[in-house]
């Protein structure tokens, strides 16, 4: 039990009041850096970075700890009050979660997402403590082929169980992919899709672009038209009784989240998955498990619980291959990496060897980042419900200017504002003729990870198109992933698809 | 919610400041000073070496408190870093703005039409030269050049060589080697050097042409074996590992660390920021980054820097002239 | 709603074949040689399917029974279209003027003559707003925000805070 002597001298360590204070600070800044749409986890830890050098490396790694925690959390806010995912690992809490917010439910929902979180990082944690090194050769036997599988098992799960038109979905799948190979084309190094030369392209287009554009500006619009006078979400109220009412309803998806937890951090462990596919597997998956699944997408609180589960562990679990293999699986990891370099530590597998001091520290500091930011989390839940009892014109102003803001601040370019309000017109006119934005958001998404593992996998083997069903591996994902897309369209034709009206094609 | 936050942030900002500017005025004598924070552009995506390496200055800098103005990091990785470059062509004259180069400073505007002479930029200081070393998963039979060569060679061209992209540093480097060696390999892009040593570990790849640093937590593991260094003289961490100098090959390829301005930047702010990263480079954090991480730290400015980069730049065309067609396969 | 679908339909149709043309910049084609699809590739038969799958949309509109709901509601697309143009010279202001000017003129538009707020309420939120702009995102999270022409303003305000 080396391990148990190992992590109580990392809460020694993390358990000091001046650890405490940090941890504390650390998760209110990363909530509400989280909350704020366009800003994540990334800004926050971006910034803090330099501070890191100032402070003994112990506390600065509980600090960027909080505040990769606190932003987690945080995402789901925004994604539930406003509808716009601060975060691509926060689109799923959406589809949920805005419809609850809006049936004046934001208070639980907020609730689920917290809890929610709360035990998808504890059990990732725990998994972290018991087994970081062995997983380590896992992520390792990843390469393309096995990334691929993956990601098309994620877009499976999700798009095999749509319910709406399947030729507007379609289109919307390809648009979203087409715009994701915009920029540089990895594979050859050629730029591609920059629409006569605009630098801006250069970069691509951002997820928070496209999302914040039709999640923010478009809903806006929509609700304009919409509402007439009076406003279309319902003021929230929240006491001490539904805070306790919200904990129990939770009480009774110990499946889901415990589904999405585990989910999220296999998944979240492999480099270069991540959270996000990791959330829409887990909703995909609540969603065709559960006993109701038309009440998904209406605001069902599982549909909350089980993406939020799902992305925290998974930002635990993405972790792993950083601190284990030195390959970082977000950009956020990334940074931490790179402070890591600085502190003069060598990620990698020798790390648990020679640093345990530090690995330890790091992984206590993980349990009371997650507790410290549950607690802030719900406590601050009353204020976050306050705001949307403002009036709505008052909200839609506030609104339109955080996402010029917050569509400026990741990358500062105005091409990126003017992008954002283009997708908002178009996201609203979409919207009106029924074509779902969901599936665009998420090809956006998956997209780029797909077309590159997809071709890495043939140049690997010679163009060989089996390669993917020959590994045991990525072959056991595809099956899945057919699975999964068959078994909607055979349910599909047995009720008889003569109903549709889609006589084209 | 919103005052109590921003009053907190307000306080820390204040204290912060306090602390700073006590340090900072009597670091740099009278002169021109930034007046705003100093932009600095990255080359590069979040989280690679470039990336890395350019926060590392930005720390050193806060830390040591060597301008009076905060240094904040901007990425424009976009299309090989044409988005930076374009970017800075469009700051003339803009003295808050500096970029951190890699080789694709000259490499990009070779290879795509962006209409950006690097010639007309102002060069600020070279800080490191890094190095290049040819690696194999621990596990494979491949001890020495010869092996490798050979190895490659009974392969019939299935040899699966990783790098970060068709155009980058490492893929030139694999284009030199094929031509030196009449060899062909497949080479797989993987877009980060992070990610290219993982799947040389993980056996999805024969070999790559990493930087040490990416390669560093493994090979320290025992899981990736150094062939050649691709430098003019042993690296230091590496004694054991030949240059292919040594074996009779001259194939010596370099990345260069440094920051550039824009166009017309005022001579005042130039002088500053030589002055910074001329601070920068003796200081202890910096000693030890490169050691460890065997990073030649040669430190070069002004005209001599700009000698070098044009040097550099005919040294690239040749080399992609020589790939031909192979970027647009 | 029957024109506007079919209105959509062609634009996206159009739209795809835009990006087709865009693709074939780089090859199409599949290549054994260097394994697989070329960097055209993926975006090109991508827009096809999308150009394809909107031309069926537009098919089925004209078997399709009309649908007698209207797209727009008349009364309220005067004030979408009023939101998207304040939206827009908003961002066409902000290079120029600055956000901190730009920003404020439209929550004054936006709040005062657009919504019809009380003065007190517009007044507080046109000055509070730009206030926590400034110590939330340069301040604590260090990203400038443009600031155009009134730029020199705030060098004091740099001097004080950084």
């Amino acid at each position: 039990m080396d391990t148990l002597a190992l992590l109580a001298d990392g809460f020694a360590t993390s358990l000091s009041p001046l650890n405490l204070m940090i941890v504390i600070l650390g998760v209110t800044a990363g909530l509400f850096i989280g909350a704020m749409p366009g800003l994540g986890s990334v800004n926050g830890v971006a910034i803090v970075l330099p501070l890191t050098f100032i402070v003994p490396p112990s506390s600065a790694i509980i600090l960027l700890c909080a505040i990769y925690y606190g932003a987690m959390y945080g995402g789901a806010i925004s994604s539930i009050l406003l509808g716009i995912p601060g975060a691509s690992t926060a689109v799923a809490t959406t589809f949920d979660g805005r419809p609850m917010a809006q049936q004046g439910k934001a208070g639980l929902a907020l609730i689920a997402a917290a809890v929610a979180s709360f035990v998808g990082g504890t059990i990732s944690v725990l998994l972290f403590t018991l087994f970081a090194v062995p997983l380590a050769d896992l992520a390792l036997a990843f390469g393309p082929a096995e990334e691929f599988a993956l990601v098309l098992l994620a877009f499976t799960t999700f798009v095999g169980l749509g319910g709406d038109d399947k030729l507007k979905t379609v289109i919307m799948i390809c648009l979203g992919l087409v715009l994701s190979t915009v920029g540089l084309d990895l594979i050859s190094g050629q730029p591609r899709l920059i629409f006569g030369d605009l630098p801006g392209f250069y970069a691509g287009i951002s997820f928070l672009v496209l999302a914040i554009g039709v999640y923010g500006i478009g809903e806006i619009l929509y609700t304009i038209e919409t509402s007439r006078t009076a406003p279309q979400v319902t003021p929230a109220k929240i006491t001490l009784r539904d805070l306790g009412d919200g904990v129990r309803t939770m009480n009774k998806m110990w499946r889901t989240m415990s589904l999405g937890s585990f989910l999220g951090f296999f998944v979240g462990m492999l480099p270069a998955a991540g959270a996000t596919p990791a959330a829409l597997m887990a909703y995909g998956i609540a969603r065709s498990t559960s006993k109701n699944p038309k009440s998904f997408g209406k605001g069902n609180i599982e549909g909350v619980a089980a993406p939020e589960t799902a992305n925290n562990a998974a930002s635990t679990g993405s972790l792993l291959p950083m601190l284990t293999l030195g390959i970082p699986g977000s950009p956020t990891t990334a940074l931490l990496l790179g402070g890591m370099v600085m502190w003069g530590l060598m990620p990698g597998p020798m790390l648990f060897i020679e640093q345990p001091d530090f690995v330890w520290g790091l992984i206590s500091s993980l349990y009371t980042a997650n507790f410290a930011a549950v607690a802030i989390n719900i406590a601050l839940i009353p204020l976050f419900v306050w705001a949307l009892r403002m009036p709505f014109t008052v909200l839609c102003a506030l609104v339109i200017v955080l996402c010029i803001v917050g569509g400026f601040a990741p990358s500062q370019k105005m091409h990126d504002v003017w992008l954002i309000a283009g997708f908002g017109v178009a996201g609203y006119l979409l919207r009106k003729a029924d074509y779902p934005l969901a599936p665009l958001v998420l090809a956006l998404v998956l997209g780029p990870l797909m077309e590159k593992s997809f071709r890495q996998t043939l140049i690997s083997e010679q163009g060989n198109i089996l390669a993917f069903v020959e590994r045991p591996l990525s072959g056991t994902f595809i099956a899945i992933a057919v699975l999964f897309f068959v078994l909607p369209l055979v349910k599909y034709l047995r009720k008889g698809g003569a109903r549709s009206i889609a006589p084209a094609e | 919610m919103i005052y109590k936050m921003t009053r907190r942030a307000a306080l820390a900002g204040v204290a912060s400041i306090a602390m700073i500017a006590a340090g900072a005025t009597s670091a740099l004598a009278e002169g021109w000073k930034p007046q705003k924070p100093i932009e600095m552009v990255i080359m590069a995506g979040q989280g690679g070496g470039a990336d890395r390496i350019a926060r590392l200055f930005q720390s050193i800098i806060q830390k040591e408190n060597l301008a009076s103005m905060p240094v904040l990091p901007v990425n424009k990785g976009g299309g090989s870093g044409a988005e930076a470059l374009r970017y800075l062509k469009d700051s003339e004259g803009d003295a808050h703005k500096i970029m951190a180069t890699l080789n694709s400073y000259y490499t990009t505007p070779l290879r795509t039409d962006i209409g950006v002479d690097i010639e007309e930029f102002t060069p600020i200081a070279r800080m490191a030269i890094d190095t290049f070393v040819l690696w194999v998963n621990a596990d494979s039979d491949v001890q020495t050049l010869d092996d490798f060569v050979a190895a490659v060679k009974a392969s019939g061209g299935e040899w699966k060589m990783g790098g970060t992209g068709t155009g980058q540093e490492d893929s030139l480097v694999t284009a030199m080697l094929e031509k030196e060696f009449g060899i062909k390999v497949t080479y797989v892009p993987f877009g980060g050097g992070g990610d290219v040593a993982k799947n040389v570990v993980g056996g999805h790849v024969d070999s790559s042409v990493n930087n040490p640093s990416e390669a560093m937590g493994f090979y320290k593991a025992g899981k990736m074996r150094p062939i050649m260094a691709l430098t003019p003289e042993r690296i230091a961490v590496f004694p054991d590992t030949p240059t292919a100098r040594e074996l009779g090959h001259d194939i010596v390829y370099s990345m260069q660390r440094s920051f550039v301005g824009p166009k017309d930047m005022p001579a005042e702010a130039v002088a500053y920021y030589t002055e910074m990263f001329r601070m920068v480079s003796e200081t202890e954090e910096w000693k030890t980054y490169t050691a460890d991480n065997s990073l030649n730290a040669d430190f070069l400015t002004g005209d001599a820097l700009q000698a070098y980069f044009l040097e550099e730049r005919e040294k690239h065309a040749a080399i992609l002239a020589a790939m031909g067609s192979d970027g647009s396969s | 709603m029957l024109v506007a679908d079919r209105v959509i339909a062609i634009a996206i149709m159009a739209l795809s074949a835009y990006f087709m043309w865009h693709a074939t910049a780089l090859p199409i084609g599949w290549n054994g040689m260097t394994g697989g699809p070329g960097g055209g590739a993926f975006p090109f038969w991508l827009s096809l399917i999308m150009l394809l799958s909107a031309g069926g949309v537009l098919a089925r509109s004209f078997v399709q029974a009309p649908s007698s709901q209207h797209f727009f509601d008349s009364v309220m697309l005067r004030k979408v279209i009023l939101v998207v143009v304040s939206i827009v010279v908003t961002i066409a202001l902000i290079p120029v003027v600055g956000a901190y000017v730009a920003l404020p003129l439209f929550l004054f538009w936006y709040l005062r003559i657009y919504g019809g707020h009380g003065w007190v309420l517009t007044g507080i939120l046109t000055v509070a707003t730009p206030v926590f702009l400034f110590f939330f995102f340069e301040v604590t999270l260090k990203i400038l925000l443009p600031k155009g022409v009134t730029e020199p303003l705030f060098f004091p305000l740099y001097a004080m805070f950084f």
